[in-house]
């Protein structure tokens, strides 16, 4: 049985830290400005765009690509908050969806019009080996290697620089932030800005492994949503544990059940997690 | 004289219509969608490309010529689904409504067509379903639908029956498919096939459309143990599911998938292409000739596959694949029924379709009339290609199956 589970929960565990890395996006500009971001999912198709013109254009190897990828994203946040989101920052809830709704179908009619929605893939493979009854892929270990080293640096700017203990003090309260001398609207664009930067980041490993089309973002955005509520909305550890999570679940449902039951389990664990345990399973912390 | 004048004025523009309608001819239009953007693109504008050039290639030579002296041009008008089942039912009504088109050609894909057959159904025009080999569209009672392609439910038993021959020890197989209308026709029977010649599956799963991650399935498949895996969908997913099980090292001595392989892109895959086979409804090398159809008594229409494929290469500097000899043939078959009907109204080219047996060099065309199955394809055969190395080292497609229409033994992986 353990031989049976083992190769699958290897894969889910693999690919559940990119989808963590993608969740704590989401959950960071939750975190700090109470901002549900809808325009998630094409920041993240956004980041697999990004890796495939580099790599096609360029001949960019993709996980360098990632690197000028997160640069781009940090800045495509920052413009989207200037634009949409500093507007509406203290405005209730529904404005915040809604002016990032507006962003993602921009994006969305921009990316189908300029791009239309075939199917992309960056052709590139680093091989395979395997251990015992498990055989991983080079790319899906580098993609993993990378989201990880990725949410460790976020850890080390949260919590080792001025800029980070910013964020983290106006995510705690925002007033009393101010009242020492922070300013909040460069904290609040520069969360945004991470957060996308992490979506875009997530977006740009996906794609090292699978084909994307320009619509794909919204598939990884609903995953980010369960993953979010299961970890704790504005949790960025709880994200990548509920990503682990999630990755886990796809992996071991296929193995019992049809893979087409996997979002079926997914969704049905979305509104248990809601009804019994609605703060997450490490609890929302500011 | 104040009323003569009248009478001739209207005797002059009469004999003007008269006139003008047979020295230019009436223009026929021909209606359909296709896939520009989304999922199926790449099968769609094959098929896109190959139905416009019998359009040129008809109007070049001066139109379709009537058995009383008329001569039709023929005129075309299409719109992107974007591989869309609701955006086909709402364009194929644009269709008819506003653009009046005479004939219709289906969407690439049976999932769309299907959409689009119910309309074509409902306003009762003809239409010639290009790429799409569901069985089950035809059990619909529709009388208006023609099939080109052989039905679903044969796609893959020739892969079985060159594993069978090939290797009589490999008796586990896997059946791994998207779960769409087209191919989960073909899962069922190739399941029901394999079980009564004798064969073990060992797996027997769907997966949705949107797949990109095939893990799951690249595991159940490993430990399964199958010596053969068959399945597939179209030809994103299924190159999708190629390029994974070979960086997966998943070892299985057959694959058979469905679409991608025939489609000349799938060769770019390199290794991962490399002995994967695939159903096709024809291949450039596999040529139905004029004294082929004489010595079977059925009569031969159109170009000869050589003069095809010159004509496709000129056009789109690209080998023609099956879908576009599809879409080709479907302008072909729907030209033969117009000229014996000898008029462009609706039922007489049905009727004409109904009792259509020809060859072209797609091979033979011949059309169920009976009420459980109108309009499935029964007369036309498959063949079965992988993808091998070639002198230079380089991919090629070769015919393996059936045995007479080979033109290379089938490589075990």
């Amino acid at each position: 049985m353990i031989a049976r589970l083992l190769p699958s929960l290897v894969d889910g565990v693999l690919i559940g830290v990119i989808y963590g890395l993608a969740a704590m996006g989401l959950t960071l500009i939750f975190g700090v400005m109470n901002v549900i971001n809808l325009s998630h999912g094409s920041m993240i198709a956004m980041g697999m765009f990004g890796v495939y013109a580099l790599f096609t254009g360029a001949g960019l190897n993709p996980f360098v690509g990632v690197a000028a990828v997160a640069a781009l994203g940090l800045v495509a946040g920052v413009l989207v908050y200037a634009v949409a989101v500093h507007r509406v920052r203290n405005a209730p809830h529904l404005s915040g969806l809604l002016a990032t709704f507006a962003v993602n179908m921009i994006l969305m009619g921009l990316g189908t019009r300029f791009l239309s929605t075939n199917f992309r893939n960056v052709d590139f493979s680093l091989g395979s080996f395997a251990l015992g009854p498990v055989t991983v892929t080079g790319t899906r270990l580098a993609a993993c290697g990378c989201a990880a080293l990725v949410t460790g640096l976020l850890y080390g700017f949260l919590y080792r620089t001025r800029a980070g203990k910013e964020i983290r003090a106006v995510a705690n309260d925002r007033a009393a932030a101010e009242l020492v001398g922070i300013r909040s609207t460069r904290v609040l664009a520069l969360s945004f800005g991470l957060g996308t930067s992490l979506a875009a980041v997530a977006g740009g490993l996906i794609a090292t492994l699978f084909p994307f089309t320009v619509l794909s973002g919204g598939t990884y955005e609903l995953k980010s949503f369960v993953i979010v509520v299961l970890g704790g909305l504005g949790n960025p550890l709880g994200a990548l544990i509920g990503g682990v999570l999630l990755g886990l679940v796809e992996g071991a449902v296929p193995i019992f059940l049809e893979a087409s039951w996997v979002p079926v389990i997914e969704f049905a664990l979305f509104v248990l997690v809601l009804l019994v345990r609605p703060q997450g399973l490490l609890g929302a912390r500011r | 004289m104040r009323r003569t004048l009248p009478l001739l004025a209207c005797l002059f523009l009469a004999s003007c219509g008269k006139d003008d309608s047979a020295s230019k001819g009436q223009t026929l239009l021909v209606g359909y969608t296709a896939s520009l953007t989304g999922k199926l693109s790449v099968e769609s504008t094959r098929q896109t490309q190959g139905l416009s050039l019998w359009v040129e290639r008809v109007n070049a030579a001066g139109g379709i010529k009537l058995a009383d002296g008329r001569v039709l041009k023929v005129a075309s008008k299409f719109y992107d689904d974007e591989s869309n089942q609701d955006r086909v039912q709402e364009l194929y009504t644009r269709l008819v409504n506003d653009d009046h088109a005479d004939f219709l050609v289906s969407p690439y894909s049976s999932g769309l067509t299907s959409s689009a057959s119910v309309i074509a159904e409902q306003y009762g025009k003809v239409m010639i379903s290009a790429g799409a080999a569901s069985d089950s569209n035809y059990a619909q009672g529709f009388q208006h639908v023609f099939q080109v392609y052989t039905p679903a439910s044969r796609y893959l038993v020739g892969a079985l029956d060159l594993v069978s021959a090939t290797a009589p020890d490999a008796k586990k197989i896997a059946i791994v498919h998207e779960n769409d209308k087209f191919s989960s026709d073909v899962a069922k029977a190739l399941d029901a096939y394999a079980r009564a010649k004798g064969f073990s599956v060992v797996l027997d799963e769907g997966y949705d459309s949107s797949t990109t991650d095939f893990a799951p399935f690249l595991n159940k498949v490993q430990q399964s143990g199958a010596d053969a895996i068959l399945g597939g969908g179209h030809f994103q997913d299924g190159s999708t599911f190629a390029r994974q099980l070979a960086e997966k090292g998943v070892k299985a001595r057959f694959l058979a998938l469905l679409v991608a392989p025939p489609e000349p892109g799938f060769g770019e895959l390199g290794t991962a292409a490399l002995g994967v086979l695939g159903p096709s409804q024809w291949e450039p090398q596999v040529s139905f000739t004029a004294e082929a159809a004489k010595a079977a008594g059925v009569a031969w229409f159109g170009p000869t596959a050589a003069e095809f494929v010159e004509a496709y290469k000129a056009a789109h500097k690209e080998e023609p694949s099956y879908h576009a000899a599809g879409g080709y043939v479907a302008g072909l078959l729907l030209e033969e029924a117009i000229a014996r009907a000898g008029t462009i109204d609706g039922e007489a080219v049905r009727k004409a379709l109904e009792s259509t047996d020809l060859f072209t060099f797609f091979g033979r065309s011949k059309f169920d009339a009976s009420e459980a199955a109108h309009g499935l394809q029964v007369g036309h055969e498959m063949v079965l290609v992988q993808w091998q190395k070639g002198p230079a080292g380089k991919l090629l497609k070769q015919v393996v199956w059936p045995p007479q229409g080979r033109t290379a033994e089938p490589l075990v992986r």
